[in-house]
């Protein structure tokens, strides 16, 4: 049931791919432009670069975050599922890692290249792949709860963001952290462990918080 | 004697209380407000270092208690009303949010208000300024939530698991701002007080911290008193409640 509903959300995703795309795009426009308003001096890029990087990552991931339940509160699907015999849990800790093939993947597939633009070293390229592959999974689990909670409401994007940008706070500090330590020569291994760790406490407590919301929003 | 508690989760006998305590508590708040004030401005010393600057500490160390206390306050009775399904102690929650964001954005204005004597800036970003900031932004989320959503019960549900969430996000952002803080070298001035406070420097914060917790709980059974009439009006109480307001 679990790989049934990641399957399908990339099916679904896959006869949309413009969504996928749009996502994309703006994670693409949203570091170019920052070159173009600061000024063009790579020393000042370099060291920009994690930050900017990661923080239009959080921007691109909160993008499609309203569309994650929306079609399927739409459809009736959500409701199916809620009534289904299976745990919630588990079956929106299927929607939620869909999410993050479709939306977090290629952000970190695209990351390395954006990276260059910025002058960044390959080490610190790597660094940066590496951060937003184990942080971007923690945004969509997190923006799950939010998405859940606003589902329905009106002007639930704007909301979702404001609800769901303080909690990433964390996984930017540590994510764009890393790169920073990385190119100071520091050791990054903490800033590793820690994004793990919230990896792996959001993987734990997420799905329940957004099974419980869904509850709600379904009343 | 037993006192049977639980009569006062009904909303209706809880008003007609909420009602006879809120003079109580308005009034012990502003007799400890007075008391606090005298205090702080005429019988505290000054202090050797800071000057006559340091006295906003008075309302600044209050208010950022008061921020922090009150968010826990709220996500405990919306994790009750959660869980046990009561509505007093949703709307409780509800009425707590507003005066926990006055507190906050209080102490973030005093900070800054004594930052920039004592520092030179009115904004540094420091470990607790960042986090107090962050903690304002969980405040507002859970307002805008709650005001978004029309049904009031969805409202209070969804507004706890928030809550709930952010209580849970409250020490991870603390520490992730603060390591944060030293991985960048930090501002090179410090936060912390001189070591020993003249008594009557502590008695006086700690007079105003009471009178913030009074002028707390004063706000919010008067802003539950409020919401347990919008939300009741179409019981027969509020009603009856109404006509005898109308022929007194």
């Amino acid at each position: 049931m679990f790989w049934w509903i990641i399957q399908r959300d990339l099916l679904l995703a896959m006869r949309r791919r413009s969504d996928v795309l749009t996502t994309l795009f703006f994670f693409v426009i949203v570091v170019s432009l920052f070159p173009l308003s600061v000024g063009p001096e790579m020393n000042m890029l370099r060291t920009m670069a994690p930050g900017v990087v990661w923080v239009a990552a959080l921007l691109a991931s909160m993008l499609s975050l309203e569309r994650m339940f929306s079609s399927d509160y739409q459809d009736g699907t959500l409701e199916q599922m809620l009534i289904s015999p299976h745990s919630l849990s588990i079956l929106v800790l299927g929607k939620a890692i869909a999410h993050w093939l479709v939306s977090g993947v290629p952000l970190v597939l695209m990351a390395p290249v954006l990276g260059i633009q910025y002058d960044l070293s390959v080490d610190a390229l790597l660094v940066l792949t590496a951060s937003l592959l184990l942080g971007t999974p923690v945004l969509s689990l997190i923006g799950a709860i939010g998405a859940a909670l606003t589902l329905g409401l009106r002007g639930g994007g704007v909301l979702v963001s404001l609800l769901v940008l303080p909690l990433y706070i964390p996984v930017l500090i540590f994510g764009s952290g890393a790169v920073e330590a990385s190119a100071a020569g520091l050791g990054y291994e903490a800033h590793f462990s820690l994004l793990g760790a919230f990896f792996l406490v959001s993987l734990v407590l997420a799905p329940w918080a957004i099974a419980s919301s869904l509850r709600i929003s379904m009343e | 004697m037993a006192i049977n508690w639980f009569k006062y989760s009904s909303p209706a006998s809880f008003y007609s209380l909420a009602g006879k305590m809120v003079p109580i508590f308005f009034i012990a708040a502003v007799l400890l407000l007075v008391a606090g004030l005298y205090i702080g401005f005429f019988v505290a010393p000054t202090d050797f270092q800071q000057g006559e600057a340091y006295r906003i500490i008075f309302i600044h160390v209050p208010a950022a208690w008061m921020s922090m206390f009150l968010y826990l306050i709220m996500a405990f009775w919306a994790g009750i009303g959660l869980a046990f399904n009561t509505r007093l102690s949703s709307m409780v929650a509800t009425a707590i949010a507003p005066t926990g964001a006055l507190f906050t954005f209080l102490a973030l204005w005093t900070g800054s208000l004594w930052g920039k004597p004592m520092w030179g800036t009115w904004w540094v970003w420091d470990a607790r300024l960042t986090s107090e900031l962050i903690l304002f932004f969980l405040y507002i989320g859970f307002m805008s939530l709650q005001a978004a959503i029309d049904d009031p019960r969805r409202a209070d549900k969804a507004g706890a698991i928030l809550a709930l969430v952010g209580v849970i996000n409250i020490p991870i952002i603390y520490f992730s701002v603060q390591w944060w803080n030293t991985l960048h070298q930090g501002a090179s001035v410090s936060l912390t007080q001189s070591p020993t406070m003249a008594s009557t420097m502590l008695m006086g914060m700690l007079i105003m911290a009471l009178a913030s917790w009074m002028y707390s709980i004063a706000m919010t059974l008067m802003r539950t008193r409020v919401i347990i009439l919008e939300r009741e009006s179409h019981t027969a109480w509020v009603s009856e409640l109404h006509q005898k307001e109308a022929t007194r």
